[in-house]
């Protein structure tokens, strides 16, 4: 298997609505994808399907399949928290613990039986370059963080579990565009390790930091190719539209 | 003529508002001023340390201290336990079905039971059914059921604030959903949950009606911390000092010292709740 | 900890607190089942219609009479008097905090009334006796000051908080626009206070009233210390009533268990459950409706 994360003829629906319609896509692997397209289109739906948060939408009904490493994460039996370890997650809004900085890198680690060591946190922290400004401050809460670090954090301690992809739900969205900027950097330097799923508005931000773009409209996927492609030669009018910000 | 009525109208106008208000403070400061003034001469060290001597004539308000201070723990082990599940079950678990509805609507409604309802309650269900007796622990127990619904209520209060990518985030890294309650959720909501806590304590110690059956008694000569036996109580040591005493009249200074430690003893938790609800606010901004 | 453990504590935690859910709602069937049982133990025994409609509530009597009427009417007679104490009063001070006092002036008196709502009931019975009544005795030429007035005096003291606050909340939630919509008009401060706020607010203001009335009628220790408890039908207000809370309280210290006087205790408990049930429903209803029309 050369895709370590793939779906196929995924179906989503809250209540009566059905909001994916049939998804059938590829991220390719330590590579970033960008997932676009206006408000409602279900990109959102789509990422936090790859590590099953919807689980906690009581109406929400999902068919097809999510597949990572062969393996199929809604599969009857299989353990959730084990799936939300390998897929980690980075929210819209930075929402790091209500604990020390220490400690909300150390608390996911606890949970899997991984070591939560001081060298562990300081790595974590320094792959998304915060270890350098929080060094002296470890032990105090990281609502104290200005909201870019706040979101740095948060990448380090999904980071710090050494996930095979990170999903990245408009990461940028409520930041200055300076802390924006450190968080593209950020990404290019993550890409290495990880396969990255963004989740944007910007489409400045999309061709910035993606490989692969995919353009979503309705629940459906309208189109999908090299990043360079969809912006430069998109193949639908409806996609043109979009990227040339005529609607949204 | 006309034009001074039309500049007097507003000032009534304005005036009766202000006149209900100062009113109801006015009665605030009366209540206040009365207890305190009548109650402080009778309050002292002593008054505080000794039992109650010589038919309740004379001495202090030991027992009755010891005898609330133990009832409401009671009453916090039983209800804190029970009412933040409950809370957890509803703001965490229940979807909204029609079963999630009625245990809405049943919270609503006990907390609109009679004090004294709770009363018959606790005696036919820990006195009698569960063969408890006239004790502390009924006592205590029975006040648990009358506060469950608003340690209910606030802690769902609490709860409802902490946002929903909270407990994403704990989910996120791997946790159980249970581990991000315990973990990130409940350390989130305490300061709110324990702001509703006290207050709801605050109310149960001053409680009477509900106790009346259930195990305060009127006069025990010694300290008793034994949770199966009769207790003296601030609140039914004032009832009783005040209506049903041989010689009322005699120990109206007590009265007046027992009213004023109830007081204090209320004042205080409230002053605790407010000062948690504070400095919550505080960090929050 | 083994992932398995793991989830194992993640069920039983979620049953337990599914179960504590289920026990509130046996809570309050308990409460009623109770009720009903030992009332139905009394109708067994006396009439409902002679309960319902005596006019003498003398258990003790050698020939005992259980009609509960003077107990209604005593009960109604305090809280009616209550309310017509306490509502203008809190509707107006709910007025002054929303609209005319300055945030300053507000957060002074917020805390007075939650102030005002802790002290205990027993210590409000307590100045029914040493305060209230001596001055009502004082002005009436009456012998002793312990009657329905007193009783409606306090009892209006103890349900203002809860009118003031619900109020107050229902006042303030009123969208400005509809005052400057009347401002614009020409109206001032005082006619957009009673043609539109206090209008928009009525369902949020009844529902406080009957909150309060619930709170009225259900309340014990104060009634019981303040009103002098004669168990004879009230004529007015200068009447010592003995209201439903009242009975319970000094009769069933004294009664002995499982006889009729017992079961009959139960049996005006349980009116008296429907009585503050209903002043609930009520306001709930009319709370319901306010949030429909005001959602935030």
């Amino acid at each position: 298997m050369t895709n370590n994360l793939y779906t196929k003829d995924l179906n989503i629906w809250f209540g009566s609505k059905h909001v994916l319609k049939g998804i059938d896509i590829e991220f390719p692997e330590k590579k970033v994808t960008a997932l676009i397209g206006p408000s409602g289109c279900g990109k959102s739906t789509l990422l936090r399907s790859f590590n099953r948060m919807h689980d906690l939408v009581p109406d929400a009904r999902i068919e097809g399949m999510v597949s990572i490493d062969g393996q199929n994460i809604y599969q009857k039996g299989i353990s959730v928290t084990d799936i939300r370890k390998r897929i980690g997650m980075v929210f819209q809004k930075a929402n790091p613990f209500p604990k020390s900085i220490q400690e909300n890198i150390a608390y996911g680690l606890k949970l899997n039986n991984l070591d939560a060591s001081p060298a562990v946190i300081q790595k974590a922290l320094e792959e998304v370059y915060l270890w350098d400004e929080v060094k002296d401050d470890l032990k105090k809460p990281a609502t104290r963080l200005s909201g870019g670090q706040q979101q740095r954090l948060c990448i380090a301690r999904a980071v710090a579990l050494r996930p095979d992809v990170i999903l990245m739900d408009e990461p940028c969205s409520a930041l200055d565009p300076i802390s924006t900027l450190k968080i593209e950097e950020l990404i290019h330097q993550l890409k290495d390790q990880y396969t990255i799923v963004i989740v944007t508005h910007n489409m400045q931000q999309a061709q910035r930091v993606a490989d692969k773009t995919i353009f979503m409209y309705l629940g459906e996927v309208k189109e999908e190719g090299a990043t360079i492609d969809i912006f430069n030669n998109p193949q639908h009018e409806i996609t043109k539209n979009y990227i040339n910000g005529h609607f949204g | 003529m006309r034009l001074n009525f039309k500049k007097i109208t507003p000032v009534i106008e304005w005036g009766s508002l202000l006149l209900s208000t100062g009113l109801v403070c006015f009665f605030l400061v009366v209540i206040l001023y009365e207890i305190f003034s009548k109650g402080w001469s009778s309050l002292s060290w002593s008054f505080i340390s000794e039992l109650p001597t010589d038919g309740m004539t004379k001495g202090g308000v030991l027992s009755p201290i010891i005898g609330t201070v133990i009832l409401t723990l009671i009453t916090a082990l039983f209800s804190i336990p029970f009412g933040v599940c409950c809370a957890i079950y509803l703001n965490e678990y229940a979807k909204n079905t029609w079963l999630t509805r009625t245990i809405r609507a049943s919270i609503r409604n006990l907390s609109g039971v009679p004090s004294i309802i709770y009363g018959l309650f606790g005696l036919a269900l820990f006195v009698q059914g569960l063969h408890l007796g006239t004790s502390l622990l009924s006592a205590g127990l029975t006040l648990g059921l009358l506060s469950l619904p608003y340690i209910i209520t606030t802690t769902e209060e609490a709860l409802l604030r902490i946002p929903a990518s909270m407990r994403e985030a704990a989910l996120a890294v791997g946790a159980t959903k249970f581990e991000s309650i315990k973990d990130v959720v409940l350390p989130a909501s305490l300061p709110g949950i324990l702001t509703g806590v006290v207050l709801t304590l605050s109310r149960a110690a001053g409680e009477t009606a509900p106790i009346l059956f259930t195990g305060v008694a009127f006069y025990i000569t010694d300290v008793s911390v034994n949770t199966s036996q009769e207790f003296m109580a601030l609140p039914y040591h004032l009832y009783m000092l005040s209506t049903q005493h041989q010689s009322i009249e005699e120990v109206r200074p007590l009265a007046y010292g027992t009213a004023l430690v109830l007081i204090m003893v209320v004042f205080l938790m409230n002053l605790t709740a407010f000062y948690i609800r504070y400095k919550y606010r505080k960090n929050d901004q | 900890m083994k992932y398995k453990n793991r989830i194992l504590i993640d069920r039983v935690a979620q049953h337990t607190f599914k179960l504590t859910g289920y026990l509130v709602l046996a809570l309050l069937g308990g409460i009623f089942g109770m009720l009903l049982y030992n009332a139905i133990s009394f109708f067994l025994e006396v009439k409902p219609l002679d309960f319902l409609t005596g006019r003498e509530w003398n258990p003790t009597a050698a020939t005992p009479t259980y009609g509960i009427l003077p107990l209604i009417v005593s009960t109604t007679i305090v809280a009616f008097g209550a309310m017509v104490i306490a509502i203008p009063l809190g509707i107006g001070t709910a007025a002054y905090i929303s609209e005319y006092a300055s945030p300053k002036v507000k957060n002074i008196l917020k805390p007075l009334i939650e102030m005002l709502a802790a002290i205990p009931s027993v210590v409000i019975g307590f100045l029914g006796i040493v305060l209230v009544g001596p001055k009502i005795a004082e002005l009436t030429d009456l012998p002793n000051g312990l009657n329905a007035l007193n009783g409606s005096l306090l009892l209006a003291i103890m349900a203002l908080p809860t009118i003031i606050t619900i109020s107050e909340d229902a006042i303030h939630a009123i969208p400005k626009t509809y005052r400057e919509g009347s401002y614009a008009l020409g109206a001032n401060k005082w006619e957009t206070l009673i043609k539109i706020t206090i209008p928009a607010a009525a369902p949020g203001i009844i529902a406080a009233v009957m909150l309060g009335l619930g709170r009225a009628i259900g309340e014990t220790m104060t009634v019981l210390m303040a009103t002098g408890n004669a168990a004879l039908f009230p004529q007015d207000f200068f009447d010592s009533v003995k209201t439903i809370t009242a009975t319970i309280a000094i009769e069933m210290g004294e009664v002995p268990y499982q006889t009729t006087h017992y079961f009959a205790l139960f049996a005006i408990a349980i009116v008296l459950f429907f009585m503050t049930l209903i002043a609930n429903l009520v306001g709930e209803y009319f709370i319901n409706r306010f949030r429909k029309y005001h959602a935030a």
